[in-house]
């Protein structure tokens, strides 16, 4: 009954954006029905469409959690995106320092990147914990200036986001890409550090398919957020902070340790968007991967009202729309994938509204109640 | 004046008004009393167009009316001030109180004429505000008289005010009520909305009680006492005065040194205080609020920040000045904080993990590693809610589902749970109606009687008088006098309230 409740809204949002942007659809000139057909069918073929989807998903499961977890707290961390790139960028590196890169130079004659091997069994360990621990520091940093100097943690994420790609731009640049590629991209990290894709072990799911285990990760991670947040002191401490801060202050909790920490946390699980497009996607560093994930995680936390279990709803949602969106441009008549985009923001635009009905709602109930 | 007849009115299940009848008679005071959730406020919200009702009708001057909205109300002369003002901060009084209603044309607003007639009208009731004032300048209690101004500006000849004394310094209530006197010889009719008996015996000519939608009386005010009033109300015999043996106290539990606390650019909210708190006592503090009461609990209980106070506490021949809120919790300091939706409860959580708020992060509220014992902290919340009858008694629910009283009962259940050598507690029974309020003040008693220290703040002059043991006068954050409550009178402890004592420079240390 209060799933449903929580289920209600959302539900609503998304269906009156459907209508509102198939309206869109037949006024540029096709057939609202023809298109939403071609999405979702494209979507959710097997194994093509489901596996793509569950694919764009897992970045979106990472960082809807991210945001999910510090919104938690209070906090709105808009810096996501610059997380998972310096953390996807230290997944790289270490795995290409680690795992032995050696490429062919010019005449032939090898450059080596990384002197060391390590076993896999070593390496992909040790290249998923740095994109968590690289994304959990850099995450800190906004926790720990609104902690002391009460800097506003949605200037210095974003200021954040500025810093990081800028900076991993330049040691892509300059260190770390193979020489003539004329692509802003690393050398390939070591194959030591690769991880399997779903079709390596999911019968009837070709390998060619980019899925992979950090998809697994993504729905461990949710399990493990959820446990962290609602079973644990530690989530209760963020939890009653984020509710507020004077009573989790009066209850004995530090409500600064408690941003930090919140911030840290959302950080490292934005940071593990690095393991799916490094070690098990491109495994190499692709400069400016991300298609907004940062971002659009806000959207998918709102969307599955900053909970675990809502968070990978809203994630798989979008994952149909981006999947179904490269479809739609290519066999609609007029529409082109920018309704994708058009669709995906009157989601949140019908959410954010929902949003704020709800709380007019409880407003004016609690009105009513408080002295009847 | 005004008449409401059968009024009903429906919130989704709960009937707010069940078929009311109040008839309120011209030039009178009117006081329509009971507790929270009662349905006062809506049956006046609905005479002020808030609401609608479901049926019933309103009767105004002997003709039924509708209305509909605020607009209807004011145009038949029908005033409301509500508990929490509404005023815009940055502006001046006179620009206040023509928001709305702005005289001239709609492009050039005649704010010098409107501070003339707002001069005029101050001065017939004798309210004594400036127009050209800044509303932010301006203390509580004018600040009120300013939205009785708003009102009167709009020619209201009927004034309902919900919960008018609840914000007010026992000295600004007896203005307050000289004021609502004057009203009265000019020929006002008010409606006053309250749970406080004794405002209603003193201030009151007409009674109506309601209770769980209903009214369920009507008296006039010179034929009834607070007995009656308060049997009518709570629908059982109530214990008005608190009933204590005589406090036996033990050994010294805390003992307060020189103690200042600075609160802003280089102002000090407390000025140098000193006292001893004893096991088997309760020790009140009486004042003014705004005087240290604040700054005093909160210290005490390790919420401000070490670089704002001197001096030293001393518990339990500990010096703990310098232990953070946890650390004073762990050594069996209790708080009940004044605010209980700022500081004392998560109103979005539920009950139960309410009631580990301070607790949560040591057993038994943790069972293996940082892991919460789920189940254990729900069996024990509805341990806690029957033994201090929090109703609805459903630990799911969130905190903010509750009434005041119910919120305050169950903070005094999970701080009174840890069986504290002192408890810290500040405005126990502030919106609290008046069943609980006589549950909560029999549990300070027996939590005395136990060998606990209390240290009791609140702004009812009549609360602290009644509990404490000791009474302790704080004005501009010192201590200007002990009294015994049992021999000193009110008006003894309101002078020294007011700063007006002889032996203010010499505090007892």
């Amino acid at each position: 009954m209060k799933l449903l409740r929580e289920l209600l809204f959302p539900v609503i949002a998304v269906l009156v954006a459907f209508v509102v942007g198939g309206v869109i659809v037949w006024v540029i000139g096709d057939n609202p029905f023809e298109v939403y057909g071609l999405l979702l069918g494209s979507a959710l073929t097997w194994p093509d469409g489901i596996g793509y989807t569950l694919f764009y998903a897992t970045p979106l499961i990472f960082t809807g959690l991210a945001v999910a977890v510090a919104f938690r707290c209070g906090l709105l961390n808009i810096g996501a995106e610059g997380q998972l790139y310096v953390a996807a960028f230290a997944c790289a590196w270490v795995s290409i320092k680690l795992g032995g890169t050696v490429i062919k130079g010019f005449d032939g004659s090898p450059i080596v990147y990384g002197s060391t091997s390590l076993p896999a069994v070593v390496l992909v360990p040790l290249a998923v914990l740095t994109a968590i621990a690289v994304g959990a520091a850099w995450g800190a940093i906004p926790g720990w200036l609104k902690a002391r100097f009460g800097a506003h943690e949605v200037i210095t994420t974003i200021m954040l986001n500025f810093i990081a790609v800028s900076l991993i731009s330049y040691f892509t640049q300059y260190y770390y890409k193979a020489p003539g590629d004329p692509i802003m991209q690393s050398v390939p990290v070591g194959a030591a550090a690769h991880i399997p894709r779903l079709g390596d072990f999911v019968p009837g799911l070709p390998s060619r398919i980019p899925v992979n285990a950090a998809f697994l990760l993504a729905l461990l991670a949710c399990l493990l957020v959820y446990v962290f947040l609602w079973r644990t002191k530690w989530g209760y401490e963020i939890r009653a902070t984020g509710a507020n801060p004077s009573a989790a202050e009066y209850g004995g909790i530090s409500v600064r340790k408690q941003i930090v920490l919140a911030m840290a946390v959302s950080g490292g699980l934005a940071g593990m968007v690095g393991i799916n497009e490094v070690l098990g996607y491109r495994h190499l560093y692709y400069h400016e991967f991300s298609a907004s994930y940062g971002f659009t995680g806000i959207a998918v936390a709102l969307l599955g009202r900053n909970h675990p279990l809502g968070v990978i709803l809203a994630a798989l949602l979008f994952g149909v729309l981006l999947r179904g969106g490269i479809f739609v441009d290519a066999f609609s008549e007029h529409v082109t994938k920018d309704l994708v985009e058009v669709l995906q923001a009157l989601v949140i635009l019908f959410v954010a509204v929902g949003v704020n009905f709800r709380w007019m709602s409880n407003r004016f109930s609690m009105l009513r109640r408080s002295k009847v | 004046m005004l008449e409401l007849r059968a009024i009903t009115k429906r919130f989704g299940e709960v009937l707010a008004n069940d078929h009311i009848d109040i008839r309120v008679e011209p030039g009178t005071i009117h006081a329509i009393v009971g507790e929270n959730g009662a349905g006062k406020s809506t049956a006046m919200r609905i005479a002020y167009g808030f609401y609608t009702a479901d049926s019933g009708e309103i009767v105004v001057d002997g003709e039924p009316r509708q209305i509909q909205t605020p607009h209807d109300a004011i145009r038949l002369g029908i005033g409301m001030v509500h508990q929490h003002f509404m005023l815009v901060d940055t502006m001046t009084v006179a620009e206040n109180i023509v928001l709305g209603a702005e005289p001239g044309s709609a492009a050039a607003i005649d704010l010098s004429k409107a501070s003339e007639e707002i001069r005029a009208l101050s001065n017939e009731f004798r309210l004594s505000v400036d127009p050209n004032a800044l509303v932010h300048d301006l203390s509580v209690g004018q600040q009120q008289r300013v939205e009785l101004l708003k009102a009167l500006y709009r020619r209201a000849r009927l004034l309902i005010l919900d919960e008018p004394t609840a914000v007010l310094t026992p000295q600004e209530v007896e203005e307050f009520f000289a004021i609502l006197r004057r009203m009265r010889e000019q020929g006002k009719t008010v409606i006053i909305i309250t749970h406080k008996l004794s405002e209603v015996l003193a201030i009151s000519d007409d009674v109506t009680v309601m209770r769980d939608g209903r009214v369920v009386g009507r008296v006039k005010t010179k034929e009834t006492n607070a007995a009656e009033l308060a049997r009518m109300m709570v629908g059982r015999d109530v214990l008005l005065r608190v009933e204590k043996p005589e406090a036996r106290p033990g050994e010294t539990v805390l003992s307060v040194r020189d103690l200042s606390v600075t609160v802003g650019a280089g102002e000090r909210g407390l000025r140098g205080v000193s006292f001893q708190v004893r096991a088997g006592e309760i020790v009140g503090v009486a004042g003014v609020e705004g005087n240290g009461q604040t700054e005093l609990i909160e210290t005490l209980a390790g919420l401000v920040p070490q670089a704002r106070v001197s001096g030293a506490v001393i518990f339990r021949e500990r010096d703990i000045t310098k232990a953070n809120a946890r650390q004073r919790y762990e050594m069996g300091i209790a708080h009940v904080p004044e605010d209980r939706h700022r500081r004392g409860l998560l109103l979005d959580f539920d009950l139960s993990e309410n009631s580990i708020l301070g607790l949560h992060y040591r057993k038994p509220a943790v069972s293996v590693g940082p892991l919460l014992d789920l189940r254990g902290i729900r069996s024990r919340a509805r341990e806690m809610i029957q033994d201090f009858d929090v109703r609805p008694a459903n630990p799911d629910l969130p905190a903010r589902a509750l009434s005041g009283g119910n919120q305050q009962k169950l903070i005094i259940g999970r701080e009174f749970g840890l069986n504290p050598k002192l408890l810290l507690i500040s405005q126990p029974t502030r919106g609290v109606d008046i069943g609980a309020i006589e549950f909560i003040h029999r549990k300070l008693v027996e939590l005395r009687d136990e060998g606990c220290a209390i240290l009791l703040v609140s702004a009812e002059l009549e609360e602290v008088t009644s509990l404490a043991d000791r009474l302790l006068v704080f004005y501009h954050g010192r201590v200007v006098g002990e009294v015994d409550p049992k021999q000193s009178t009110q008006e003894e402890i309101g002078l020294l309230m007011t700063g007006g004592g002889d032996e203010s420079q010499n505090s007892e240390r």
